[in-house]
């Protein structure tokens, strides 16, 4: 028994290593279409580390919120933002980012530093899985805000919030496996919800202004000329 | 049962939005479901003053005190928003848009609705992260290049902030989940408290403060919300700024009260510090303006920020204070847009220093918009004035001089912005121009609502009925425990 504990444990590591590893990613990559197939990646490494964790804490409401993960956050979410946002945009790289890839990067590395920095503070949760997923999810959560502040599209910006819910998700799963089966189910239909209303927004922009570069947005503020 | 009925009846009303052909349908449905829904809360309510619990499913849905004062405000503007909404929004040519504006109504009154009876703290998670999704049409309806960019400021930072908090949400749970696989509700929260990890308490009630105040507009998150409340058509501002971030703040302050039983940790310091900050940003903003939809948005934030101080300074004075606030801040910040809608219809702009003589253009619009100003900014005697000078008092009896002083100062600064503005643009020479002189009639619907909703702002003041200060004070019990 202690063998398999250590190996879903390690296991569970991993998935977290990859879960990070998206992150950093959405955080730098530049095409539209690159933020999304990390968020993809990103969701699929949340659904590993839920399954593992189902078996580790033989948490069963686990699976299901596994299973409703794995539907809605790589194929139903992607599919919708495909449908309703014109393909074109998919294809468009971010001219101008508010700072560059390599900054971007080590911002990225402070922020991972931070979040190790700050769950140490914290009391150490029970079990072995549950101390990796703390610092992985909270510095998934500091990138996702990271990314979502210097994103100027609409698409990737949408992908930062996910990348922030999805952090608090995998430290969620962790620290909380036996929450509410029915609060479980709810969080990944509210995201679904988020997408739909966020893809109708970009298609009024994009109807409407004929652009989805969001950031450039800036014509409300106290002026006078205003 | 009759919980249920109050959120089910506007999702009916939506549903036949969709539905009926026609321009009339939409607007009477939405109307007579959310006059339903307001007597229906006002029956819950009162059973529940009387002493009688209402529980629709246990452990899930049911009402308390400070549930039931939200349930009843937010019934009670989605009612009079909805009047409003019949003479404002028939303005809009497409019957398509119209019906597709009501729908969309309906589904945020509904999910607002939804927040005050659910009893576990998760799904109260997701019923606010609803209402926040479900307005951002709302936000964007005008489909101008400023409220699309007001809608997307609204969405990425409200959204943003509600994905930060949830990580506070199941810390929350986490916390608390030691005690067996009992039920988790707002009560065994407070049961559970005094004995949880305390560390772990703390960060998840700063993770909620910061998150969902980004979504209840308080500083330093609250960019997005003059934008919003002033660019959406002037109903909905009525109910995002009546309501909508009053509705985050009640999961605020119910956290705070978690917070405040537990063994070492307390909520008053943090509520304090966001609380006047809010306060104070407000009031310097307030004096630069130039938009008088964005005067009241920052109002709401300078509002925000004064009923979390109330709940900073703690005891059973400043408790009350709060949620009177709350009371009064929701009733006239919805009159306030409701007479800037009508200012609006009047004068086709925004723009503080392009109106001049109000009053004497439409004298409803014009005496609405100052009775609003006046009392929104706490005049005496009226309601606001009351319940800011309770709060102010119950610092000075709790020795908290410091706060009550920069909040006295903070709130006398916004009083006279606020009536600065006002003054400029209802009294004077109107400009005599060709549409000024065919000065454009009111809608009936809309001066309706003028005096529905500008009745209880001058009332209340001066008459509080019993069962009413009974259900204010069973509110303030929830937030002391």
């Amino acid at each position: 028994m202690g063998e398999i504990s250590a190996l879903l444990a390690s296991l569970n590591g991993l998935a977290a290593g990859l879960f990070l590893l998206s992150s950093f990613a959405l955080a730098a990559t530049r095409q539209v279409q690159g933020c999304l197939r990390f968020y993809i990646a990103q969701s699929v490494f949340l659904v590993v580390s839920a399954l593992l964790l189902a078996f580790g804490l033989h948490a069963s409401d686990l699976l299901a919120v596994a299973a409703l993960d794995l539907a809605i956050k790589p194929i139903v979410i992607p599919w919708l933002l495909g449908r309703m946002v014109r393909g074109e945009i998919f294809r468009r790289r971010e001219i101008d980012q508010v700072l560059n890839i390599p900054s971007s990067l080590l911002i990225a590395l402070g922020l991972t530093l931070l979040a190790y920095f700050l769950s140490q503070r914290l009391p150490a949760p029970a079990g072995a899985m549950a101390r990796i997923n703390l610092p992985v999810g909270l510095a998934a959560l500091l990138i996702g805000t990271y990314t979502l502040a210097v994103r100027r599209e609409a698409v990737p910006q949408l992908i930062g919030v996910f990348g922030i819910e999805n952090g608090a998700l995998f430290v969620g799963i962790a620290i909380a496996p036996s929450l509410p089966l029915v609060a479980e189910m709810a969080f990944p239909f509210d995201m679904l919800i988020i997408a739909l209303v966020i893809g109708i927004l970009t298609r009024m922009t994009q109807e409407r202004i004929g652009t989805t570069e969001v950031g450039g947005l800036a014509s409300l503020k106290e002026s006078v000329d205003g | 049962m009759i919980l249920l009925a109050i959120v089910v009846l506007p999702l009916i009303a939506g549903l036949i939005s969709v539905l009926a052909p026609g321009r009339t349908i939409a607007p009477l449905a939405t109307l007579a479901a959310s006059v339903t829904a307001l007597a229906l809360s006002v029956a819950a309510a009162a059973s529940l003053v009387a002493g009688q619990p209402v529980v629709a499913v246990r452990n899930w849905v049911a009402l308390d005190g400070f549930g039931a004062l939200i349930l009843l405000l937010t019934a009670a503007l989605g009612s009079t928003a909805a009047l409003f909404s019949w003479g404002y929004i028939a303005r809009e040519k497409s019957a398509r848009r119209l019906r597709r504006y009501y729908t969309n109504y309906n589904l945020f009154v509904a999910s607002m609705l939804l927040v005050p009876v659910l009893i576990e703290p998760n799904l109260v998670w997701t019923a606010v992260e609803l209402t926040t999704v479900l307005g951002v049409y709302l936000v964007a309806f005008e489909n101008t290049r400023e409220a699309l960019e007001a809608g997307w400021k609204y969405s990425v930072l409200t959204i943003m902030g509600g994905a930060i908090a949830l990580l506070g949400f199941l810390a929350m749970f986490a916390a608390t989940s030691f005690g067996g696989g009992g039920p988790y509700t707002w009560q065994r929260l407070l049961m559970l408290a005094p004995a949880a990890p305390q560390g772990v308490l703390q960060v998840a009630f700063v993770l909620i403060l910061v998150g969902f105040g980004a979504k209840a507009g308080l500083v330093p998150l609250h960019t997005w919300l003059p934008d919003a409340h002033s660019q959406a058509p002037s109903p909905i501002c009525a109910l995002l700024s009546g309501i909508k971030t009053t509705l985050v703040l009640y999961v605020i302050l119910r956290f705070a009260a978690v917070l405040n039983v537990s063994a070492s940790g307390s909520a008053d310091v943090w509520a304090t510090v966001v609380g006047l900050s809010s306060v104070a940003i407000a009031a310097f903003l307030i004096i630069q303006v130039t938009d008088y939809k964005r005067l009241f948005a920052f109002s709401t934030v300078e509002h925000m920020g004064i009923i979390l101080t109330a709940a900073g300074i703690g005891g059973a004075a400043a408790h009350y204070g709060a949620v009177y606030q709350i009371l009064n801040h929701a009733l006239t910040k919805s009159f306030c847009f409701f007479a800037a809608g009508a200012a609006l219809l009047t004068v086709d702009t925004r723009q503080i220093a392009a109106v001049h003589g109000l009053i004497r253009r439409s004298p409803a619009a014009g005496a609405a918009l100052l009775l609003g100003g006046v009392a929104i900014a706490g005049a005496p005697p009226l309601a606001v004035f009351l319940s800011e000078f309770s709060i102010l008092r119950s610092a000075i009896e709790r020795e908290h001089y410091l706060t009550a002083g920069l909040l006295a100062a903070f709130v006398v600064i916004g009083f006279f912005g606020t009536l600065y503005h006002l003054n400029r643009m209802t009294f004077g020479r109107p400009e005599e121009t060709e549409a000024g002189a065919a000065a454009a009639r009111l809608p009936t619907s809309c001066l309706l609502t003028l005096i529905l909703a500008g009745s209880p702002v001058v009332l209340l003041g001066l008459y509080m009925p019993k069962p009413l200060a009974l259900l204010l004070r069973m509110a303030a019990d929830g937030l002391s425990r």
